[in-house]
């Protein structure tokens, strides 16, 4: 099922356990990040995304891997937003939306009459990888 | 509750089945809680109309008696709040409300009234905010129990 | 016979809006004893009191009812109006119709029937009511301020030129507190020496005011009109009366390692000192940790050059006892620690300073003379970073969730100054937002941004290093949003301030309560804000909240002008509500005696007559001005002896009877 943006900025608070109206916009993460000019969206801009509900561009940008995870800005944040797990719950859901699984029930024969040694277990991983 | 149901007398044979309300008792220490009650009132912080507030001077006031009353007259629930610790207008009377409590909640839970039924809660003056998140909860927590036993007095036959 | 009335007030729409006041007087009409019910727009009101008055002559009324506010609101009024009709003013009672019914509820049906519920337990208990006297007592003509500071000095001023005495205590050696450690003061950037010395010197000078330094509240009891004090003063060593303040003891002290807590431990002083140059009283005061000849007996340097005699090394504490009619909470306040902070490297580098370091830095009688020169090496700083918001809106813990109010103000004066004086020095702020809520401060603000080129960065600094002997300072502007990295000679921490640590002891005292963050609450936020709940308990300054010097001097007269009210008064009317024992059940047991944190409670041996039986017998008495009715010896009481007037046992129980009908 197709998500709205509101939705997966939701979903993004959720898994972050982050709440990021908490936030005063002083800068401070953004000020502390070893990686900031490494990313093309800094900590205080993302925590703000969220915020707003803005999380397509953020899914899509390959830079929020460059998060080192010092979690500098989670230590030094003084109203307790944690922008850290904001960017690890990105990363995850990033992951989650990558088009397509490893295999679609139709490789499931030949995978098996290719190697019938081939555990369940690695079919079934190969399938639920992805949302998609 | 089907258990306490043909204990608890029916007000008349024939009336409709009226939507169960509970009956609460809240002893509002005048210092702090009862100040907390009205800052939820001027904070317009909504709580059922099943609580109805008693004033006391302190919450070491509230004599156990007065407890057994309620229930004894038919409450669900009562509440007792004072100041926080430390904070008792008269310095130490909240620490007695708390040890006479502990004991007296422990009787009535022996008794058949549930431990639910009864709290001690601490709200300043400057927390109608929790007042009234107090009494949401409180009264929740009453209609989950439902319709109280009947406590009664052994002398005084119907 | 019961003759009660029940008057149901609409307060406009207040109540009337969501319970059906008709109906309620309705319902009024058939509780027994009952006589006369009546509803009315506004009962507090001239028009709506004199229905109350005419009814109770009219229908010889013998209790009262009013459906309205609080009792916390209008009770007095309603009172009043009772005992101008003739009727005992404690026969009335107030059943809270609006902020514990029609405000909360919604819906009109429910509303009305909790208010007709509230209105039967408020006739319950009103027919068990009986006619109290309030009694009086003494009111003590003369105030305590704890706190010397700008705020208690103020309070005190103000007492006194009312004609009432006055003590101070100051846990310090001076009086002066806080303001008499800053520079300037903003936005007018007079010295703040300047304008608060010659205060200093009227207070020492005025015969109303007893100035108790280096002394300590230690204990307090009773109540509003007469409190009783026990104040440790500390032994200083010196005495007071004799010492002139020369000063020759300090060059030759030759102990000259304690830190010199005046320039927040930026130089040294010596073990006997004098706090600062225009300290009052100025006397000497030997610091019995790092003097030598208390801690080793050898020394006595001072002595011998002592030409007044003044030194006393047998000094011991003294205790003052005193009697009070009113207290005044002046406690102030400190700036929080700024070493929790790592990321600013505060106790690494020594550059790194918090803003009262500055102000002592930036002054003629600091460390440095009033030259700005860097702590580590004495040289002249080219470039300031000023980090605001360290500590102040922090909900991590480390910090105050709250604004400290005077950071942004000082921040811009630093800068200003900083600016002025020496044009070459780069100025740096970091903000998160600039606060100039107040008469000319945002013109304050402006100049410095504008006029003095102080370069406001909106953003926070993330960190502050030392790299190869230079300090960094790594922050991001939000604005362009880029993270700059900017080199500093001095980086200069807005620090938030917290109260005086002595405050939650003070406050737990005089039983005042204290809310989360150690500030004295008030008795109302808006109407009562230089009282404490607690009666006969005033605030003046930072105890009560953060605040700058004009806001602190306008609540210290504030709070002067409550006290000078109530020393006014000869007589208090005490609460009649108070503890009353039956000699007739007491058993003697003392109970009661034990719970009574007043110790209003006391066993008399005296004869009683029981139902004919005359026997001595060991029963409880109350000392009704002690008493302040707290109840808590009714309940432990085992023979039911104890009872409390106004909430008696009956009547509670007549309340809940009702509630549960």
């Amino acid at each position: 099922m197709q998500m709205s943006e509101k939705d997966v900025a939701a979903l993004v608070k959720e898994i972050s356990g982050s709440d990021v109206k908490k936030c005063m916009k002083c800068g401070k993460c953004s000020a502390t990040c070893p990686a900031y000019g490494e990313m093309r969206f800094h900590p205080h801009q993302f925590v703000s995304m969220v915020a707003r509900g803005r999380v397509e561009e953020l899914l899509k940008d390959p830079t929020v891997t460059r998060c080192l995870s010092c979690f500098a800005c989670v230590e030094r944040c003084p109203r307790g937003v944690e922008p850290a797990n904001v960017v690890a719950a990105i990363r995850v859901l990033a992951e989650r939306e990558q088009e397509g699984s490893n295999i679609s029930p139709a490789d499931v024969p030949k995978l098996v009459a290719g190697d019938p040694e081939i555990p369940q277990q690695a079919l079934v991983s190969a399938f639920r990888k992805y949302r998609k | 509750m089907s258990v306490n149901g043909n204990l608890t007398a029916a007000p008349a044979a024939n009336a409709p089945a009226a939507e169960w309300k509970p009956r609460i008792v809240a002893f509002c220490c005048n210092w702090c809680s009862y100040a907390g009650a009205d800052l939820a009132g001027s904070s317009r912080l909504a709580y059922p109309a099943d609580v109805k507030i008693i004033r006391v001077p302190c919450s070491c006031r509230v004599n156990p008696m007065f407890i057994l009353k309620a229930f004894e007259r038919g409450a669900d629930g009562v509440i007792l709040c004072g100041c926080h610790p430390g904070d008792c207008h008269y310095s130490t009377g909240n620490y007695y409300t708390r040890r006479r409590m502990a004991l007296l909640f422990s009787m009535l839970d022996y008794i058949g009234v549930e431990r639910g039924r009864t709290r001690v809660e601490w709200v300043s003056a400057a927390e109608g905010a929790r007042f009234s998140k107090v009494m949401n909860d409180f009264v929740a927590k009453i209609r989950e129990l439902g319709e109280n036993v009947k406590v009664g007095d052994l002398r005084c036959k119907e | 016979m019961h003759r009660i009335g029940v008057f149901v007030c609409w307060c406009g729409s207040n109540i009337a809006a969501t319970v059906d006041v008709e109906r309620v007087v309705a319902e009024a009409k058939v509780q027994p004893g009952v006589v006369f019910a009546q509803d009315y727009q506004y009962m507090c009101s001239e028009a709506g009191q004199n229905i109350i008055k005419d009814a109770i002559r009219t229908h010889a009324l013998t209790g009262v009812v009013v459906c309205s506010c609080s009792p916390r609101m209008h009770e007095a009024t309603f009172r009043k109006a009772a005992s101008l009709a003739g009727l005992n003013p404690y026969m009335v009672e107030i059943a809270n119709i609006r902020e514990h019914c029609s405000w909360i509820h919604k819906d009109k049906e429910e509303g009305t029937e909790k208010a007709c519920v509230l209105m039967r337990a408020a006739v319950a208990k009103v027919t068990l009511n009986v006619p109290l006297k309030a009694g009086e007592s003494k009111v003590v003509k003369r105030a305590l301020v704890i706190g010397g500071g700008i705020a208690g000095i103020q309070t005190a001023l103000d007492i006194a030129d009312a004609g009432f005495p006055v003590d101070i205590v100051e846990k310090n050696a001076t009086i002066g507190g806080r303001m008499a450690q800053l520079d300037k003061t903003f936005p007018t950037l007079d010295c703040s020496s300047c304008i608060l010395t010659p205060k200093m010197v009227e207070a020492k000078a005025n015969e109303n005011i007893r100035l108790i330094t280096y002394a300590e509240v230690e204990e307090v009891s009773g109540f509003v009109g007469s409190f009783k004090a026990k104040i440790r003063k500390k032994a200083r060593f010196v005495k007071e009366d004799v010492c002139t303040g020369c000063g020759v003891c300090m060059s030759k002290c030759p102990s000259k390692k304690g830190l010199n807590e005046f320039n927040m431990g930026l130089n040294n002083r010596s073990a006997i000192y004098i706090p600062f140059a225009q300290a009052i009283p100025n006397v000497a005061v030997i610091d019995k940790e790092q003097c030598i000849k208390l801690k080793t007996g050898k020394c006595g340097l001072c002595e011998k050059v002592c030409t007044a005699g003044a030194i006393d090394y047998t000094q011991q504490d003294e205790f003052i006892e005193e009697e009070y009619g009113a207290i005044v909470m002046a406690t102030g306040f400190r700036p929080i620690d700024a070493s929790k902070f790592d990321e600013y490297s505060y106790s690494t580098c020594k550059d790194v300073v918090t803003s009262l370091e500055l102000e002592r830095i930036m002054n003629a009688a600091g460390p440095t003379g009033g030259v700005l020169l860097r702590p580590s090496d004495g040289k002249h700083p080219h470039s300031i970073v000023f980090i605001q918001c360290v500590g102040s809106r922090d909900v991590s813990g480390r910090g105050k969730p709250y604004c400290s109010k005077i950071c942004c103000m000082y921040t811009a004066k630093h800068a200003m100054l900083i600016r002025d004086k020496y044009p070459d020095v780069e100025v740096h702020v970091f903000y998160i937002d600039v606060r100039t809520p107040g008469k000319n401060f945002d013109e304050f603000y402006r100049r410095a941004a504008e006029q003095y080129d102080v370069d406001y960065i909106k953003g926070q600094v993330g960190k502050v290093y030392e790299e190869n002997g230079q300090l960094v300072v790594r922050g991001v502007d939000l604005i362009s949003n880029e993270q700059i990295v900017l080199n500093a000679d001095m980086v200069v921490l807005a620090t938030a301030i917290e109260p005086d640590p002595t405050a939650r002891k003070v406050a737990n005292m005089l039983t005042a309560s204290i809310d989360t963050n150690d500030f004295i609450t008030e008795a109302h936020p808006k109407l009562r804000p230089v009282e404490s709940p607690t009666a006969g308990i005033f605030l003046s300054g930072v105890c009560q909240g953060p605040k700058d010097i004009p806001e602190t001097v306008s609540q210290a007269g504030a709070a002067a002008s409550k006290v000078i009210g109530l020393l006014a008064k000869d007589k208090l009317t005490t609460n009649p509500c108070v503890a009353h024992s039956d000699e007739l059940l007491c058993n003697g047991c003392s109970c009661c005696e034990k719970v009574c944190p007043y110790g209003a409670i006391s066993y008399d041996t005296k004869l009683i007559n029981d139902h004919g039986v005359k026997e001595n017998r060991r029963v409880a008495t109350v000392n009704e001005a002690l008493c302040q009715g707290c109840g808590a010896c009714t309940v432990v009481c085992p023979s039911g002896a104890m009872d409390l007037k106004g909430f008696s046992n009956k009547q509670i129980m007549a309340e809940v009877d009702a509630i549960c009908l």
